[in-house]
């Protein structure tokens, strides 16, 4: 397939861009990535995603596709001859979906809290994200079935939804100086996280946690000199 | 024979989309009605997480989260098919469903629960998400085309909310005016017999809002 047939519109920090660079690499799809200046928003990306204004968008041909793990089941379903992301069990997909949501909407939504939180509510957001590793590593336990990933022998639908965020997890623990990832309470993770980081698929588009950490100064800086949020 | 149960309340719109696919696809199925104020200790071991309804389980396996249950029963059973066959299409499908719930679902009860000046930003931002929604049934009766599909069910709730909300609240969000194709669909979904026949009463629901009606106003009251 043309390489210019297929673009991802992003930027190297976000772990939602991630996603879908993750799986075109399992599936070997040549893609464009077009980067996106920090701080403004391109025409392009204006007129791909007119509801969220967001990134990551794949444009397949002319066909924009929006949201990062709907992205990533559209790759799995285009491509059929690369290895499988999704599992072909009905009941397996739905496990692995819904652990993928729960990253999203629960636990990474603690990990933001945690960035910005004083005190007692920081507090309590680092206990949100402990509990939620512990029940990510019951999850891995179950999923794997002993093998390597959540999706078994190869990268699957779960290991990119949560994977993609190893990087500013990384970033978390330096910051805050704690061990999310433990030895002792998440083995199973701790090792998942060095396979998944090292993975041909995954290396090239995971960001170095120096950049990353250097990154995210950045953009407290920036937080902090914008204007305070409408009420 | 397959043993499937939905664990569901009588008024959970979220809960009523996985009985319209069921329904639409003519499977079988016992119903567990729960109470949300005591929830049965079967509810919390299938759903230790959220502690939520709708949970579906097939066969002692338990499935919760609306939209993924709709997802399972589309692969499980392939008659009346609720997502499109082509892949961008389906991609499609998903989006609008994620919109609904994450977006356009509270911004419109926003509108229901806040006062004065509050109540009218969030009648700007619902109407605008309201727009969005509105163009994707440029040209056709459903999301879904000529049949309900799974942005169909996805939507359900504004098919019969709103207007038990516009009713308790006095706006009125979803006119004639603004969003016609929205009032089409409305009457098309509402009207149609698998839908009509699962609506929970609607005046159980005003009760029921207008009690939670009066507990957010008041909150909100100014001093």
């Amino acid at each position: 397939m043309a390489k210019n047939d297929v673009k991802v519109l992003g930027a190297w920090p976000s772990p939602y861009v991630m996603r879908p660079r993750i799986a075109l690499n399992i599936k070997s799809v040549n893609y464009e990535f077009l980067e996106e200046t920090f701080g403004s928003k391109s025409e392009l990306l204006l007129q791909s995603n007119p509801v969220h204004k967001k990134i990551p968008v794949l444009i397949h041909g002319d066909k924009p596709i929006c949201e990062s793990m709907i992205i990533v089941e559209y790759i799995d379903e285009v491509w059929t001859s690369g290895p499988s992301i999704l599992p072909s069990d009905p009941y397996d997909r739905a496990i692995q979906r819904f652990w993928a949501a729960y990253v999203d909407e629960k636990w990474f939504a603690a990990m933001r809290g945690l960035r910005s939180a004083q005190g007692e509510e920081r507090k309590a957001f680092l206990d949100q994200v402990t509990e939620g590793l512990a029940l990510l590593e019951e999850a891995f336990g179950k999923c794997s079935k002993g093998k390597a990933f959540f999706g078994g022998d190869r990268i699957g639908l779960l290991d990119i939804a949560f994977g993609s965020f190893l990087g500013w997890l990384k970033v978390t623990e330096k910051v805050n100086g704690v061990k999310l990832l433990d030895e002792a309470k998440t083995p199973g993770l701790v090792k998942w996280a060095e396979r998944f980081c090292a993975d041909a698929a995954v290396k090239n588009v995971m960001p170095e946690t120096e950049k990353l950490l250097e990154f995210s100064k950045v953009l407290a800086a920036k937080m902090k000199g914008a204007p305070p949020p409408k009420n | 024979m397959a043993e499937l149960k939905l664990f569901r309340t009588w008024s959970s719109t979220f809960a009523l989309r996985v009985v319209w696919a069921l329904n639409l696809k003519g499977i079988q199925y016992d119903t567990i009605f729960e109470d949300l104020s005591n929830k049965s200790s079967l509810l919390l071991q299938y759903n230790p997480i959220y502690k939520k309804v709708p949970v579906l389980v097939h066969n002692g396996k338990p499935l919760v989260e609306s939209l993924l249950i709709l997802e399972y029963i589309d692969e499980t059973w392939k008659q009346t098919p609720l997502l499109p066959e082509d892949p961008s299409e389906r991609a499609t499908a998903r989006f609008w469903a994620k919109f609904g719930d994450d977006k356009v679902l509270l911004s419109v009860w926003n509108v229901f629960i806040k006062q004065g000046k509050d109540k009218e930003e969030a009648i700007v931002t619902a109407q605008e998400n309201l727009g969005f929604v509105e163009r994707q049934l440029t040209g056709k009766k459903f999301f879904n085309g000529e049949t309900i599909g799974f942005v169909d069910l996805a939507f359900g709730w504004l098919a019969n909310l709103p207007s038990v909300w516009e009713e308790i609240c006095g706006v009125t969000l979803i006119d004639h005016e603004k969003f016609p194709m929205l009032s089409e669909w409305i009457q098309n979904f509402a009207g149609a017999p698998i839908i009509k026949e699962s609506w929970p009463p609607r005046d159980k629901l005003i009760t029921k809002y207008q009690a939670l009606h009066e507990v957010y106003t008041s909150k909100e009251a100014p001093k």
